[in-house]
């Protein structure tokens, strides 16, 4: 069992390395969904099926897909990949790898103190119904919150992509589809 | 909604109707005696070439698939070669209402499939057929009122004898 | 459960899938030819049975290219992770009470709900690797068609699940004991097969591949065995979808004389006929209004089917 939980760690953690170091914007994007894909194997390892599947419905299978989707649009082809690897170059890793190392020792710590409860070998694993009486139990505050907040997306949502009629503002399309499908994407790769 | 439904049931009650498909190569579908298929040419009752060379049928042909070149043999026109080119050819039927002996005609048949386009081009051996086709008992040569060996002028089906513009008998 | 048996039904779900994807595209045409009053292809073997055989011949000889222009390797990773995706989603199918590879995991709807939402990349990306605007456009189709029709299933099932009481599926299964649940359930049998129809992207709702708009949408540059993949991946997702509904819906194995199993692959094999039916009857609606069906009446519909489902627990519960 620990000997997997390293390996999906492993795998985590290597796949997070490439999402910061690819330069092209889908392929980053996979290398996370990878990298969700291992973070779900870990919950799994540890006892967390409905957490785990969670991971895999809601992050890699809805959010992410959404992410690759919006790229995929905005058509980064070569030029934005040459931008991206001159970013990628010299000085700029310094600060960003300080504050991390920052992180990692603050977390090395917090673990020799104990100040994280180790976890549990061989408990019974936690599933949906666990999940599910915790939720609107002791924690039914922050799921009424979270779904205001929702709420308030969604409303923001619709506020946003409402159809403005008449001589307002002029509408994204005559059919309300975006356009940027036939104009931005060539075949300039 | 119930347009839908309805839709569906009728798709799924077609499970039960009998198929429209001939299954070709074993069931052969009906043609008519005057389909307009592979092209003949066909002999008189006595074995010989009907054809007279007379490129009516050439000149009728609207693409131009016929050509022949014409012989003679003791008194009678006969094609020298004769070739029809499959590939061009529409089967209209020009060629059979344009010839004058019942020659060339068009035969119920079109399993003419080749794998190379020069088989395509169809020689008067490969036209000839031994039998009268779909005019039995007809032959040019006994009503036209020309002379061939056997045949003098005059002896004919319905002909009359030749008048004998010398003679001053009615 | 033994070892050497967990193989064998592993083995034996995996080519039985391969086996069932491959003779549903003889099925579909098959039963297409009767719809229309012809044949089908019936040339090759007995019945035309061995024609799945020339197809995969053909398929696996053809030249197997990548378009210059691609992303090579998300063009070629993307078929597989389709195919993949579908192929582990049968892991969670209870067949019979013996032969599953995972159907009593208290998870295994969500599983399959996970393994759903990793399909869309294959879909996705493939269409966008290809690097053509038809395929992109079909790409986009399909995101947002196969992530909008999800959230409908997935809701449509929570009727299934508050009933039986868990997320597994074998547990679904034997909780429908007495009455099936297509029955209590009917509105949220309706909306999860009609989600499941646009989920697998097929006709009528095939609008990512559209071939009359798109070429052939999101796998027009895809040949060879990569274009094969797509097309087991589809008929594979089919046979899910119906194994699904059998399993949620109808009852799964139960059935009085007959083996379960028999029970079940007859359940299936309706389901996947009536699959093919749709297709014959129905014409491919317009995008915009595949997805203003789905938000304003399929979203409705099946928020309905869990808010009376659950008065109608609470209420036995009280009782």
């Amino acid at each position: 069992m620990s000997i997997s939980l390293l390996l999906y760690g492993l795998v985590a953690i290597c796949a997070t390395a490439m999402v910061i170091t690819r330069t092209a914007a889908v392929h980053a994007l996979l290398y996370m969904v990878v990298a969700l894909l291992a973070l779900a194997c870990v919950f799994d390892t540890l006892g967390a099926p409905f957490a785990a599947l969670l991971e895999v419905i809601v992050y890699a299978g809805a959010i992410m897909v959404l992410f690759v989707f919006v790229v995929m649009m905005l058509n980064i082809g070569s030029p934005a990949e040459q931008r991206e690897k001159s970013w990628l170059s010299g000085g700029i890793w310094v600060v960003p790898s300080l504050l991390a190392l920052g992180l990692l020792v603050t977390l090395l710590i917090g673990l020799r103190s104990g100040a994280v409860p180790a976890i549990v070998q061989g408990a019974a694993p936690i599933g949906p119904r666990e999940v599910g009486l915790a939720l609107y139990g002791p924690y039914i505050l922050t799921v009424e919150l979270s779904s205001f907040l929702l709420l308030a997306g969604l409303v923001s949502a619709f506020h946003i992509g409402r159809r403005i009629g008449g001589a307002g503002i002029a509408p994204l399309h005559p059919d309300g589809v975006h356009v940027g499908v036939n104009e931005h994407r060539g075949v300039d790769r | 909604m119930l347009g839908i439904i309805r839709t569906i049931w009728l798709s799924f009650l077609h499970l039960f109707h009998k198929n429209v498909t001939v299954q070709y190569p074993e069931v052969k579908p009906y043609l008519s005696p005057r389909y307009r298929g592979r092209i003949v040419l066909t002999r008189d009752p006595n074995g010989e070439e009907r054809c007279v060379a007379c490129n009516l049928c050439a000149a009728a042909c609207p693409v131009d698939c016929i050509s022949l070149q014409k012989g003679e043999r003791e008194g009678r026109w006969y094609p020298e070669f004769f070739q029809i080119n499959f590939s061009r050819c529409i089967f209209c039927g020009f060629c059979e209402e344009a010839c004058p002996t019942y020659a060339i005609q068009l035969t119920p048949d079109f399993e003419m499939s080749e794998y190379v386009r020069q088989n395509l081009v169809y020689e008067k051996k490969d036209l000839l057929i031994s039998g009268p086709g779909k005019v039995p008992g007809y032959s040019f040569y006994n009503i036209s009122g020309l002379a061939i060996p056997g045949k003098d002028k005059g002896e004919a089906e319905h002909e009359a004898p030749p008048v004998d513009t010398h003679s001053l008998m009615p | 459960m033994v070892w050497w048996w967990a193989i064998i039904v592993i083995l034996g779900t995996v080519f039985g899938v391969l086996a069932v994807a491959a003779l549903s595209t003889m099925l579909e045409r098959r039963l297409l030819g009767f719809f229309q009053d012809r044949p089908g292809p019936n040339r090759v073997g007995p019945f035309g049975l061995l024609q799945v055989a020339a197809d995969a011949i053909k398929m696996l000889f053809k030249q197997d290219w990548i378009p210059p222009f691609a992303d090579k390797p998300v063009f070629f990773i993307a078929p597989i992770i389709g195919f993949l995706a579908v192929l582990i989603s049968f892991a969670m199918i209870p067949i019979t009470p013996s032969w599953s590879v995972a159907g009593h995991l208290n998870v295994g709807l969500l599983w399959v709900f996970g393994m759903m939402g990793l399909h869309v990349y294959s879909v996705v990306l493939g269409g966008w690797s290809s690097n053509n605007k038809f395929a992109l456009l079909g790409a986009m189709r399909a995101t947002a068609q196969m992530i909008s029709y999800e959230v409908f299933m997935g809701l449509s099932l929570l009727g299934v699940v508050m009933t039986a009481g868990s997320f597994a599926l074998s547990d679904i299964v034997e909780a429908q004991k007495h009455v099936w649940f297509v029955i209590p359930q009917c509105l949220g049998a309706v909306v999860f097969f009609i989600a499941g129809i646009a989920e697998t992207h097929r006709l009528p709702f095939d609008l990512p591949e559209g071939e009359n708009e798109l070429g052939a949408g999101y796998h027009t540059e895809y040949s060879s065995m990569k274009f094969g993949m797509f097309f087991l991946a589809e008929y594979a997702g089919m046979a899910l979808i119906a194994s699904l509904v059998t399993a949620l819906y109808l009852g799964g194995w139960s059935g009085p004389i007959l083996p379960p199993v028999v029970w079940f692959v007859v359940k299936a094999f309706l389901l996947l006929c009536f699959f093919i039916l749709l297709r014959t009857a129905l014409p491919r609606p317009r995008y915009d209004q595949l997805m203003a069906f789905g938000w304003k009446v399929l979203l409705p519909l099946s928020l309905l089917n869990t808010l009376v489902t659950g008065a109608v627990l609470l209420l036995r519960a009280g009782a």
